[in-house]
């Protein structure tokens, strides 16, 4: 048999929500990419929960678009529900979460995907990498990737690999004494990669999650469930696209509660459960935790939340949120029908555990390329994250940065003060995860600067320089910058006097009456004031208002019909929460001042000395880019980073006295 | 250079010694050391002199709104010398303040300098500003880092041991209030649908009050500490002619109480205030307790007994020349909840009773030291084991907390400052998810005093108390 030889730029290996975000950018920068999965139905599956974004994963998605990826633009293609979580509370943890129905999200980004130029797709396993070792005097010896190998032994050449494999790598699904070496949903497990990862020094490690049960919809009690509708003005994820595009009906949840009964099938069948019964090796995640562990753990809840959601308008499956197990069949059924509703529930697929391979993210660069392999890189729950929205970003990073490196540009490292996504890849790369990774607004100490509503103003910029934004809509942005900026100035330096206009205004909105002039941005300030109803004594607004979208347009052509609404809210909030903001922009000009001081590639770290030994190993074992990544890692203390900075600034001045001869 | 604010630290070590300096070094020394120092005809003058000139006159607290004479402010009568950028240590702007060299002087100089907006400085940071500036030869770059690692050692061990008892006790518990709060806040937000925060606001506000109190008297205990305004009560009791009166007099350094070799010479009590390094001891001299029929006596060893319950501290004097006997063991029958420091006296002599058998009935908690008020012998040790006892916050006249750490006060502050903008916020209606920029600024504040870092606590908190999840 002659052996088959294509030559590619970038394999994409797993076309789930992290694939199909690198395949795209790989393929719209113009790379000849093919992106690989075990079955083409399954191109960005969701095999568990039917939606996307929710708190700090909304904050994901809007991220990812503003860069120029795709899941935005999908779910607002797709979605039957919307809503936009948390708005009692501050603007910065506002987020969006909308259901998709499942079946079309998957089959729109197929669509997507397929007529992508530059985009093969390819229905096979990869079982093997190709590499060579490398060498070079001023660095250690290096791997470099020359391409991956199919089950059916095709080789694929190519500069760049990006594996988006997820739950794929020797998968292996518990319900109960049953178990099945599959993938999600019965598909095709990969069992060959994790071979030859290893055989390439790659240290590997196995997480589990798991899934709860769908049922038929027809054997669903919906009276005794209360109904959780969508939001009346629906907002969309994407910056680019027209929200009058997406006001349409919308689908109901449902919501009803464990009970006591619940827990006790549970508790008397815990021997049955393969984690508790010491089945499960890998390490799951404590932020979606299975309905057993939810009894034991929190013994004292008398009920807990259950949350029932279409998969989709053409299907009658639904989605018993809050449920996840890997309980025996049999206990499944007795279980779900103590609950009030789904006391004839119908099992349309059990709900089941999986555990599978991934690796150890602080093997990775901050551009999610293997710190020891040139041309590897990696994304999604392959990397150690949980969820969707993780995934595509985490995806559409290492697709810009396989490109970047391909056509010799610098790498696109996003940092823990602008955006979720650097926060998700620097916890990734830095910290030691041991279970499932998922974004939570807590985790980005940033975060009132990290909002939704700006993540445009954030990123665009930055996905449009490496070139997945177009020249249009970053004229746009700038339009809505220059809008914002003029507006804030003139409310900054409108004044209102205390005259019997204002006093009257103010009485009628509950608001205390003036004793000297304001601005108009000082009542802005008042908790009872808005920029809207400030429209009353704003006389002059309309006219300067449009005076400044005139000056916008002339400037940068065109400015569309929404984007003034967009603008009030940034004013607003700037004006609004700005003693906060300022507060958190100081904090950031701090951490700014670590991330600057570059560690060098080849640092020698048993060269500096007074370094306590744990620091040292943990250093050479993680190779921080920076001195600010190496103080985030656990086991370096202060201490070691002053002796690290002083040896750093010890060395430049080494290098200028060498300069001098 | 890496950073740009002004620090000050007491350069020349915690120790009583005869001369102490206060160095400040960054752009805003010259400006602070201008505000707090005087010459002897009230002229701030500092902004004027010229570089590497030595000054007389005062250093003065700040003063109050109201008219007032300024020398009731003055701190100390001090030297100031000022050294302008870059001929000085650490090659910025420099001022050193020579003062006297007690521990609590020092402290309170410092202090002062602190409250004019000047950050303490980390262990070692002059000389790693000095390097980054480029003052230091090249080859001290590395002494430079074992100096910093041996220095950030030292600050942590000696913050450990000052952290038993107490201290530790009361922060840790506060840093737990706080992390479960932003847990809460924090888990809602991330799962709204499962935890609500309906009537947060009003709960969160009434216990950061409380909060707040607890860390204001905690702080306010360092200047006011009444440990240091007024003394440590200290009561000396043993058996008659232990060597009590002896110890006194030995401590006071003159003959005050009436030593004889006959037992019961002390029938009154006397009393006798000393300076320790820096600390007052209220040192009482009780007369011996024994059972006795002598009105005279039994009136003292009443009184003693009364002192001992008030005391701060007990020095228990056993003579060991003699067996232990009914009354020494009716002394340490008094001590239990007492600090209590044994001295094992007459060791001159020759030793009757034995230490082993002594440590099976004195408290747990009690030092031993042998002394000899003869030769002087273990009365150094003695001073060594008060101002030890003293700035480990170990004595203390009530359950009262007192700060005798300046870096635990600053971090105190700190805590109690962000608490107070979650209140604002509070007030002003913000929304919840406002308070936890600050909650967790207050948990690292707090977390200084311990040594600890921030890190994964909060997710960790989250995960353990609330239930999450889809």
């Amino acid at each position: 048999m002659s052996e088959i030889r294509e030559k590619m730029d970038v394999c994409v290996v797993g076309a789930g929500h992290a694939g199909c975000e690198a395949a795209l950018a790989c393929a719209r920068l113009g790379l000849e990419t093919v992106i690989f999965t075990v079955s083409i139905d399954s191109i960005a599956l969701m095999p568990c929960n039917p939606n996307i974004g929710g708190s700090s994963k909304g904050h994901l998605v809007r991220e990812l678009d503003a860069l120029g990826g795709e899941m935005g633009k999908n779910i607002d293609k797709t979605f039957i529900q919307s809503k936009m979580l948390n708005v009692s509370k501050g603007p910065a943890v506002h987020s969006l979460r909308a259901q998709a129905d499942k079946a079309e999200y998957s089959r729109a980004m197929r669509k997507v995907l397929e007529n992508q130029e530059h985009l093969t797709i390819k229905q096979a396993e990869v079982c093997e990498l190709l590499w060579e070792d490398c060498s070079d005097p001023d660095k250690t010896p290096y791997k470099k990737m020359t391409g991956v190998k199919t089950d059916t032994g095709i080789i694929y050449e190519c500069k760049a690999v990006i594996l988006c494999t997820g739950t794929y790598l020797k998968a292996r699904c518990l319900c109960g004494e049953s178990i099945t070496h599959t993938g999600p949903n019965g598909l095709q497990a990969a069992n060959y990669l994790t071979q030859s990862l290893e055989k390439m020094g790659i240290e590997m490690r196995r997480f589990k999650t798991g899934t709860p049960a769908r049922m038929d919809k027809r054997s669903i009690d919906f009276t005794k469930m209360e109904e959780q509708f969508g939001d009346e003005k629906i907002i969309p994820f994407s910056f680019s696209t027209d929200p009058d595009s997406v006001q349409k009906d919308q689908v109901s949840c449902w919501l009803t509660y464990t009970n006591e009964q619940t827990h006790e099938i549970i508790r008397g069948n815990l021997d049955r459960s393969p984690i508790y019964a010491g089945i499960i090796e890998g390490t799951g995640p404590r932020y979606c935790p299975s309905i057993e562990d939810k009894v034991v753990k929190f013994a004292d809840k008398e009920r807990h939340q259950v949350f029932i959601e279409p998969e989709g308008i053409y299907t009658n499956e639904m989605y018993v949120g809050g449920m996840s197990s890997s309980l025996p069949e049999d206990v499944q059924i007795a279980m779900y029908r103590t609950v009030p509703g789904l006391e004839n529930c119908k099992i349309v697929r059990n709900a089941y555990a999986i555990e599978y391979d991934c690796i150890n993210a602080r093997q990775l660069y901050p551009s999610l390329e293997f710190k020891r392999v040139k041309g590897l890189f990696s994304g999604g729950q392959f990397n150690g994250s949980s969820g969707y929205e993780e995934a595509a970003c985490q995806g559409l990073i290492a697709g810009i940065n396989a490109s970047m490196e391909i056509l010799g540009r610098e790498p696109l490292v996003l940092d823990r003060s602008e955006s979720y996504i650097g926060v998700l890849i620097d916890d990734l790369v830095t910290k030691d995860n041991r279970e499932p990774y998922r974004m939570m607004t807590s985790r980005a100490e940033y975060r009132l600067l990290l909002r939704q509503d700006n993540a445009d103003l954030r990123l665009r910029k930055k996905g449009y320089e490496v070139g997945l934004i177009s020249e249009e809509q970053y004229k746009e942005l700038q339009a809505k910058k220059y809008l914002i900026e003029k507006e804030v100035n003139r409310l900054k330096n409108t004044t209102v006097g205390a005259n019997k206009e204002v006093q009257n205004f103010l009485e009628s909105m509950g608001s205390s009456s003036l004793k000297t002039a304001a601005s108009l941005a000082e009542l802005i300030c008042r908790p009872e004031l808005s920029y809207d109803v400030l429209g009353f004594i704003d006389s002059d607004r309309e006219k300067y208002v449009s005076r400044f979208i005139r000056e916008a347009e002339n400037i940068y052509g065109i400015v569309s019909k929404n984007l003034f609404d967009a603008v009030i809210e940034q004013v607003e909030i700037e004006i609004k929460y700005e003693g906060y903001i300022i507060r958190q922009q100081r904090q950031v000009e701090q951490y700014k001042k670590m991330e600057k001081k570059k560690i060098p590639e080849n640092m020698d770290y048993d060269k500096v000395p007074s370094l306590r030994l744990e620091a040292r190993q943990k250093l050479k074992e993680f190779r921080p880019v920076s001195v600010g990544q190496a103080s985030r890692i656990s086991g370096v203390s202060p201490a070691d980073v002053s002796v690290l900075l002083v040896y750093l600034e010890n060395a430049k001045m080494h290098l200028k006295e060498d300069e001098c001869f | 250079m890496y950073q740009v604010d002004t620090i000050a630290a007491i350069a020349t070590g915690m120790t009583d010694s005869g001369i102490g300096i206060i160095r400040i070094s960054g752009k805003d020394s010259v400006d602070v050391g201008n505000s707090l120092f005087c010459t002897p005809s009230g002229n701030h003058i500092l902004k004027n002199v010229d570089s590497h000139t030595l000054h007389y006159g005062f250093i003065v607290d700040k003063l109050p709104q109201e008219p007032c004479v300024w020398k009731d402010y003055i701190i100390d009568e001090v030297m100031i010398v000022v050294m302008k950028a870059p001929r000085s240590y650490t090659g910025e702007d420099t001022v050193e303040i020579q003062c006297h060299g007690g521990v609590l002087v020092m402290q309170k100089i410092l202090s002062a300098v602190l409250d004019a907006g000047v950050r303490l400085a980390e262990p070692g940071e002059f000389s790693k500003r000095a390097f980054l500036n480029g003052r230091m030869d090249l080859s001290r770059a590395e002494a430079v880092m074992d100096l910093i690692h041996s220095q950030n050692e030292y600050a942590l061990q000696s913050s450990v041991s000052q952290l038993k008892g107490n201290l530790s006790e009361k922060v840790r518990d506060l840093r737990e209030q706080i992390i479960y709060e932003v847990a809460f806040i924090e888990s809602s937000l991330d799962d709204p649908e499962h935890i609500s925060l309906e009537g947060y606001s009003e709960r969160l506000y009434e216990k950061l009050t409380a909060i707040c109190s607890i860390i204001e008297k905690m702080t306010g205990s360092f200047e006011n500490g009444k440990l240091i305004k007024e003394g440590i009560n200290t009561v000396i009791v043993g058996k008659p002619n232990a060597g009590k009166s002896s110890l006194l007099n030995t401590l006071v350094g003159e003959e005050r109480a009436i030593v004889t070799d006959i037992a019961g010479t002390t029938r009154d009590i006397l009393q006798e205030t000393i300076r320790l390094h820096g600390i007052s001891l209220n040192i009482t001299d009780t007369a011996g307790i024994r059972n006795t029929d002598d009105i005279v006596e039994k009136l003292g060893v009443e009184k003693a007994l009364e002192h001992i319950k008030s005391a701060d501290l007990v020095l228990f004097v056993i003579d060991t020349s003699v067996e232990l006997d009914e009354n020494d063991k009716a002394v340490i029958s008094m001590l239990s909840d007492k600090k209590v420091i044994v001295l094992l006296n007459k060791s001159d002599l020759s030793m009757v009773a034995d230490e082993k058998s002594l440590k099976s009935i004195i408290p747990d908690n009690a030092g031993i030291i042998r002394t000899s008020t003869v030769d002087n012998k273990g009365i150094d040790e003695l001073e060594e084991a008060i101002k030890n006892m003293f700035f480990q916050g170990q004595l203390r006249s009530s359950n009262e907390l007192v700060i005798t750490n300046i870096r635990h006060k600053e971090a105190l502050q700190e805590t109690y400052q962000s608490l107070k903008l979650v209140l604002n916020s509070i007030e002003a209606a913000m929304p919840e998810d406002f308070y936890s920029i600050d909650l967790m600024n207050a948990y690292a504040s707090l977390g200084r005093i311990m040594g600890e870092e921030v890190d994964d606590d909060l997710v960790d908190e989250i995960f353990s108390k609330f239930c999450m999840g889809k």
